[in-house]
């Protein structure tokens, strides 16, 4: 830190405004970014930070106000002015071909040429590798982007921006798609690029993250810019009022406890994946009415299959799946949905919505064959349909003009709100959560946790899979780790820290406390915390 | 939020959308068939007035119901594997082998009048129907794309078996036309004429409507019931959409896979039977061929919906039968009716996509807006869609970040 650094503005917006039709998503904001910072700007969805965003980068117009880079005043008609600008952006949802090599991906539009129009490859590999190496950014070159997980994916836009010359960096919500030893190789490589003269603007709206990483904080509230902070100045506490002019909700205390009774068991159950690799190895666990069992894990390590097998989805090789005294071990998707297992999926445009079809068909979705939807199994009821989707949306504060809309036109979080609601007013005997609050704005947040709540309380049953410990630790009334396909420790979320059962999630501490399948992974030789930012496995 | 006039006023504006589309697509086919009319020395308004007038006469109009109806059929077949993602290009096999079976069938078999056409059209539906359930096997078992399987299929069913069939089957008789043996009387679709007569007197001078066309028609009703109004229906559009999230809800990929051909193949078999029991009586040379082709064009015209696929194949039955006359009169070559259906598929896809995008984007600025307004009542006042002829291309399509205020 203490490295003299260029004080001079990279990027300076000046009352910037931008109109949507009935909505003013930025309102006369401000952003002064030095150049060599990692500055972040923060605020919840739909805060206007993403507008703001898309307007330095080109990719949207603005209304009114001044745009400076490097003290000179530009204004950009489309990304290509930006790029050759000195500015990258990396978006939230990656712009890569999962069938070329990363090589391929990363000078795609910029190959450079060799002798007659050839491409030369050796030139541009040469170039990338330096560039790696530099900013502490490893990744196989060779390897088809399809192999690549989420944090390398990552790398790879990162690489691009680089390749294309950029000296200042948007990076839009990059943790909201990493697990957390991603998350700090993302901000060693972040500090990496600041220190080689890099400038990197940074979304988001995790705080802790924020106060870690940033040396600058600019706060948006209601398109509007609140106010630019120093981390060392603030709390999380501060940072959150700003946000959202209240704090924080936390997933709150518990007023009843789970009954005796067991709404789901699950017995040794094993899975293979397509290439005969055990994923899910003799799983045992059970979900008491009126409980909320956590999962936590690291993602990978078969939390996804047990979800899938416990839907019907995928096969087991072995083991049962007993719900309520009934074997449904054999049982279709459709029959063990209709029997009460509610289920959140983790990502819901893949495999929670229909996205063209308006809110009344996606609030069938999973029911489409139980009354009020349909009679007898066969004839949809639409009336029905339409009664029971405005139930849902009412009822769980969806924000939509009308239950015709698309599911694609509502926000993050209403569209969870939805799958949340349609779950909840058929009033499942299981619910099965995976990821919940995942990608959606604190206020959401605090609904989906509200409601996860209320269904505790009325007694029903929730498997609740997860990977923010928060969220874990402050719902759940039992808590397993799953690492590599087994249960390697049950916990007490009232005793455990997040630190602890970080630990447990990487497979640097293992505790024998006598529950299902604790099986020790042993080769780790050291413990502690450490284990948090070891290399994936 | 949920304000009742929100609603009217977006169900107005998405009937506009939806018609926009088809009817700039006409107009563009007209310029630009007019366009080469011209650069081939051709007058095209004379051209056009002809074609008009001559297509609605009489016998005319007949004949486009006739062209109509065939193309519905195979339209339909189509648009129900497109319903499911599933690109079923065999219609022209399925429907060609499902005719030659059932002519045969039909001169066979001797049953009392409404049971002998009853058995021959469950017989051409069974046919279409099991010869696309192998290209189903194929997907399900096999992985096999099902326009590789469909393609080869069709080349085995025209080549290969109609042939060999054909061979076994054509009636030798004194004329050179090639045929199977005639089917009786108690197996004809009777003709429509008494019904066209409560209109007009002059019917029997123009050619005969063929019956089927109740048939296509029902097959119509039939199609929009199940896709829209049961659940097994909801299914397959459901995958069709997001096959994971339908999965997911308890819909079989694999079982909807196997129903939607099996439907499809159904609906395909019946595609050679409107000229088979309403003209020719027996299956021949001069049988129809490429109407599985020009399903897919028609399918995408009406977008898969039962009523704009029949006005597709009305206005494809139309031009058909309406080009003739250019070539009597020689204001231009026929052939300028292909250029025309060829313009009119490309720039209804175009506008529909074009369409369906500003749509989206009204949906998602109106949610925006809805959000805003539980949030702060106040700004009640941001007058409702003032028809904006701009559109920016803003972050408001699905995303987790809605330019709404919070």
């Amino acid at each position: 830190m203490e490295a003299p650094k260029p004080t001079a503005e990279a990027i300076i917006l000046h009352n910037i405004t931008k109109r949507f039709p009935g909505v003013l998503a930025n309102d006369r904001v401000s952003l002064h970014v030095k150049a060599g910072e990692i500055h972040a700007v923060c605020g919840e969805n739909g805060a206007g930070k993403s507008t703001l965003m898309k307007i330095l980068y080109g990719m949207i117009p603005y209304d009114e106000g001044e745009m400076f880079v490097d003290g000179k005043k530009t204004r950009f008609r489309s990304p290509k002015d930006a790029i050759a600008a000195g500015i990258g952006m990396v978006h939230q949802h990656f712009m890569l071909a999962d069938n070329l090599t990363v090589l391929e991906n990363i000078i795609l539009g910029e190959e450079p040429a060799g002798r007659l129009g050839r491409l030369n490859f050796k030139q541009a590999r040469d170039r990338i590798n330096t560039l790696g190496k530099a900013y502490g950014l490893e990744v196989d070159l060779d390897e088809p982007i399809s192999e690549l997980g989420i944090g390398e994916r990552q790398r790879v836009e990162i690489i691009k921006a680089l390749f294309r010359g950029a000296r200042i960096l948007i990076l839009d919500e990059p943790t909201s798609v990493l697990v957390p030893h991603e998350v700090e190789e993302l901000f060693r490589n972040m500090r990496e690029m600041v220190s080689r003269g890099e400038t990197i603007i940074f979304i988001d709206h995790k705080l802790e993250e924020v106060l870690e990483i940033a040396e600058r904080i600019t706060v948006l509230r209601a398109g509007r810019a609140v106010g630019t902070v120093k981390p060392d100045d603030v709390t999380k506490r501060d940072l959150a009022e700003m946000m959202v002019g209240s704090e924080l909700p936390a997933p709150g205390a518990k007023t009843t406890r789970p009954s005796s009774q067991t709404s789901l068991r699950v017995d040794n159950l094993s899975i293979l994946d397509s290439e005969e690799r055990e994923v899910l190895a003799g799983v045992s666990l059970d979900v008491h009415k009126g409980e909320i069992l956590g999962v936590a894990g690291v993602e990978g390590n078969g939390q996804q299959e047990l979800v899938e097998a416990l839907l019907g989805i995928i096969p087991a090789i072995g083991g049962k799946v007993i719900l309520e005294d009934e074997d449904i071990s054999g049982w279709t998707v459709r029959a063990r949905r209709e029997a009460g297992i509610g289920y959140i999926p983790e990502d819901r445009h893949r495999r929670g919505l229909l996205l063209p079809a308006p809110l009344w068909e996606n609030a069938m979705l999973g029911h489409q064959g139980m009354p009020p939807f349909s009679k007898r199994g066969f004839w949809l009821n639409i009336s029905g349909a339409r009664r029971k989707a405005t139930e849902c949306v009412e009822g769980f504060d969806v924000r939509t003009p009308s239950i015709n809309v698309a599911a694609h036109a509502l926000s993050g979080g209403n569209q969870q709100k939805l799958i949340i609601g349609r779950e909840m007013v058929m009033n499942p005997r299981l619910l099965i959560a995976a990821h919940p609050t995942r990608g959606i704005d604190v206020g959401a947040q605090a609904a989906v946790w509200e409601g996860l709540r209320k269904a505790r309380e009325e007694g029903l049953a929730v498997l609740l899979i997860s990977a923010d410990l928060d969220e874990l630790i402050g719902l759940s009334d039992r808590l397993l780790v799953i690492y590599r396909g087994r249960i390697v420790a049950e916990l007490d979320p009232e005793t455990v820290t997040p630190h602890e059962l970080g630990a447990h999630m990487t497979g640097v501490e293992t505790t024998d406390q006598g529950d299902a399948g604790s099986i020790g992974t042993g080769d780790a030789g050291s413990t502690g915390t450490a284990g948090l930012i070891t290399a994936p496995a | 939020m949920r304000k009742p006039s929100d609603h009217r006023l977006s169900l107005r504006r998405r009937t506009m959308l939806a018609l926009a589309a088809p009817v700039s697509a006409l107009v563009l086919s007209l310029l630009i068939a007019s366009v080469v009319l011209l650069a081939s020395e051709s007058n095209p308004i004379p051209a056009y007035g002809r074609m008009f007038r001559y297509g609605f006469e009489l016998e005319t109009l007949v004949d486009m119901l006739n062209r109509a109806t065939p193309l519905y059929l195979s339209a339909v077949a189509v648009a129900i594997g497109f319903r499911m993602n599933l690109f079923n290009i065999g219609v022209e096999g399925q429907y060609i082998f499902a005719a030659i079976l059932s002519a045969q069938v039909a001169a066979t078999i001797s049953l009392p009048a409404p049971l002998h056409l009853i058995v021959i059209i469950l017989t051409a539906m069974g046919a279409g129907a099991a010869w696309s359930l192998i290209a189903g096997i194929l997907k399900v078992t096999r992985g096999v794309h099902e326009v590789i399987s469909t393609i080869m299929l069709n080349l085995i069913a025209t080549n290969l078996v109609v042939a060999m069939l054909f061979r076994r089957w054509d009636v030798p008789d004194q004329s050179l036309n090639q045929e199977t043996a005639a089917i009786p009387a108690s197996g004809r679709m009777p003709n429509l004429n008494k019904v066209a007569e409560l209109v007009t007197r002059d019917i029997e001078k123009g050619r005969e409507i063929w019956g089927f066309l109740i048939v296509a028609i029902i097959v119509g009703l039939l199609y929009w019931v199940y896709v829209a109004r049961t659940r097994p229906g909801f299914d397959l559009r459901a995958s069709g959409i997001n096959p994971l999230a339908a999965e997911a809800s308890g819909v079989s990929p694999k079982r909807t896979v196997l129903v939607s051909m099996l439907l499809s193949g159904a609906v395909a078999g019946l595609v050679g039977l409107p000229e088979i029991l309403g003209r020719d009586y027996a299956y021949g040379l001069q049988f129809t061929q490429m109407l599985g082709f020009g399903g897919i064009a028609v399918a995408l015209l009406g977008q898969n919906h039962p009523g704009g696929i029949a006005l597709g194949a009305l206005v494809f039955g139309f031009l058909d039968s309406a080009a003739p006359i250019l070539d009597v009169h020689g204001d231009a070559p026929q052939e300028i009716v292909e250029i025309m259906k060829g313009v009119i598929i490309f720039t209804a896809v175009i506008t529909y996509v074009v369409a369906q995008r500003r749509r989206r984007d009204e949906e998602a600025r109106a949610a925006a807006r809805a959000m805003g307004d539980a949030q702060t009542e106040e700004s009640e006042t941001a007058s409702p869609s003032d028809e904006e002829a701009t559109l920016p291309p803003g972050p408001k399509t699905g995303g987790d970040d809605s330019p709404a205020d919070k």
